[in-house]
């Protein structure tokens, strides 16, 4: 039952990272750009959530509702601004860029929030509770809706880029910036909503992981990022439900390597990283928004 | 946006067939890296004309098309649509304006559906005849293959909606970069047939084609280009084929036709 139970946890926590992985690979699909940064603008969310909460006293989940647009926004900016200039010079610029956002960032939340970590949250019981079935299987309320919100936006996701103007332009410059140009499309814009919507799952992500455990100013390079990635790799380069399919492998991994050794959480994780990067390369799914 | 206001009431209907030129390029020199790819090209194309540019492999034909595109930026001289200098703008304005390009090899989105593209391409268009629907009427297997992916279609299927994807956008000037590539003859021919159909709702076509006798069959001006030098211009009726080989091939006694070559200086 223990196992089973390992299994339930690491699927729900796959949603999670799911959101942190989604992001990322839609502005690698899109605009190849790598986002070094992606972790820590997440982490820029959450504590934006938790700034907003001390503020304004809003409810806790209506911090989304605030976070969500204004990183979205961030989004559109920071691609018109630091990342396009980045672009044109060479998708490789975009790396060295990015990483010096990170390390930006990170040191900024240093200096201004300490090396605490906080929480959002952390006295509702939605955070808290969970209800059981049987002895040993528990299930955290936070990481059901976490994971319903994940599956949420993803499907979300699948219908703008498949259904709407703006995510029909965002594959049509994802295939050919050039063709687009030609049918009247500014990329740059195209690629600055795909970056809003990217930054909005980020944002969503962030404060989603402030509630699910603790931030601090590193949380975003050494949790966030790298799971994002590996969730990513491991689902497919490109591909929308490759994410949450990477992301529910990883969680699985882990949360059957903490059943074994609680010490080996981290480490099964990225042995299945690994396995999956050497023996398909190109992820469990390799299709989607870019070929 | 300045563009849309002043097209919208189709007020280039009454323009003089002669005269003002729908486009005009002026000594217009492009390097690709140290190589001069065009050297003090002009060209005056008349609204309602089809005006062709010939030329070998590596003459500057697509260069020049593209730069006209606004896809490379030229290192002199000025190209003007309706009269004002459009040199400095960036590519998806002019598109947007009415200078619309069918790149060379098609270049269609791969991940999208054949309605899909077409949908891209009328996303920014401007007021006109053409739209999704009339480009259906217009090739007739394309409706019931709308929802395929153009990787299913074959050469010339997809040459006709990488057209298709240019009309809906309403260009004044539709610019055609080497459609015959890779194609079958007929196929050739079966396009090339549809060109009357596209110029009777009064655009201009522009179009550069390896295939001289092609060129010289649907164009009312020709244009030929030789190492990124103008080497004849005249319509097809008043060129023989001998000045046509010279100039193409670069023969001793090319650029007779008219007055062409003096603006290259050498």
């Amino acid at each position: 039952m223990a196992w089973v139970n390992a299994i339930i946890q690491g699927v729900l926590t796959g949603g999670l990272y799911a959101l942190f992985a989604c992001g990322l690979s839609l502005m690698f699909g899109v605009m190849k750009v790598v986002n070094l940064a992606h972790g820590d603008l997440a982490v820029v969310a959450g504590y934006l959530a938790i700034g907003i909460i001390a503020v304004t006293h809003v409810p806790v989940l209506w911090s989304f509702v605030i976070v969500v647009p204004i990183m979205a926004l961030l989004g559109y900016v920071l691609q018109r601004t630091v990342l396009q200039t980045a672009l044109d010079r060479s998708v490789l610029t975009t790396l060295l860029v990015t990483f010096g956002l990170s390390v930006v960032i990170e040191n900024g939340l240093l200096q201004f929030f300490t090396a605490n970590s906080r929480g959002i949250g952390a006295s509702l019981a939605l955070v808290t509770g969970a209800f059981t079935i049987g002895s040993q299987i528990s299930i955290a309320y936070l990481l059901l809706l976490i994971f319903a919100v994940a599956v949420a936006v993803l499907l979300g996701l699948q219908y703008f880029l498949s259904r709407s103007k703006y995510g029909r332009l965002i594959r049509a410059v994802a295939d050919d910036k050039e063709a687009a140009q030609l049918a009247g499309a500014d990329y740059r814009h195209v690629f600055g909503i795909a970056a809003a919507v990217a930054f909005a799952t980020v944002a969503l992500g962030g404060i989603a992981f402030g509630m699910y455990s603790d931030l601090d100013p590193t949380t975003g390079t050494d949790t966030i990022l790298l799971f994002a990635f590996a969730a990513v790799v491991i689902g497919g380069l490109g591909s929308l439900w490759g994410t949450l399919l990477g992301g529910v492998v990883l969680g699985v991994a882990q949360q059957i390597g903490a059943q074994i050794n609680i010490s080996d959480e981290l480490l099964a994780g990225y042995i299945v990283f690994l396995v999956v990067l050497v023996l398909r390369p190109q992820g469990l799914i390799s299709r989607g928004v870019q070929s | 946006m300045k563009g849309d206001g002043e097209v919208g009431g189709g007020d280039r209907v009454d323009a003089p067939g002669d005269g003002t030129p729908v486009l005009e390029v002026r000594d217009l020199v492009v390097h690709h890296g140290q190589l001069r790819a065009l050297d003090a090209v002009s060209l005056r194309v008349l609204p309602g004309e089809v005006y062709a540019i010939i030329g070998a492999n590596g003459a500057g034909k697509s260069t020049l098309l593209r730069t006209i595109a606004g896809l490379h930026h030229p290192t002199s001289g000025s190209i003007l649509y309706d009269g004002k200098d459009v040199t400095g703008l960036r590519p998806e304005r002019r598109a947007t304006q009415g200078i619309v390009m069918v790149p060379e090899g098609r270049r269609l989105f791969g991940s999208l559906s054949v309605e899909e593209n077409l949908k891209v391409g009328a996303t920014y268009a401007r007021p006109g005849p053409w739209t999704i629907e009339r480009v259906y009427e217009m090739f007739g297997w394309m409706r019931e293959r709308r929802n395929q992916p153009t990787a299913q279609l074959s050469g010339g299927e997809q040459q006709a909606v990488a057209i298709g994807r240019a009309l809906v956008a309403n260009p004044r000037v539709l610019m055609l970069d080497e459609l015959s590539l890779g194609l079958a003859p007929v196929v050739v021919q079966r396009i090339y047939g549809m060109l009357p159909q596209i110029l009777g709702t009064g655009l201009t076509v522009l179009l550069v084609e390896q295939d001289v006798s092609q060129a010289l069959r649907v164009a009312s001006h020709i244009q030929c280009l030789l190492e990124g030098r103008t080497t004849l211009e005249g319509e097809p009726a008043d060129v023989t084929a001998d000045q046509v080989e010279a100039a193409y091939f670069g023969l001793a006694g090319a650029a007779t036709a008219s007055q062409p070559g003096e603006g290259s200086e050498g």
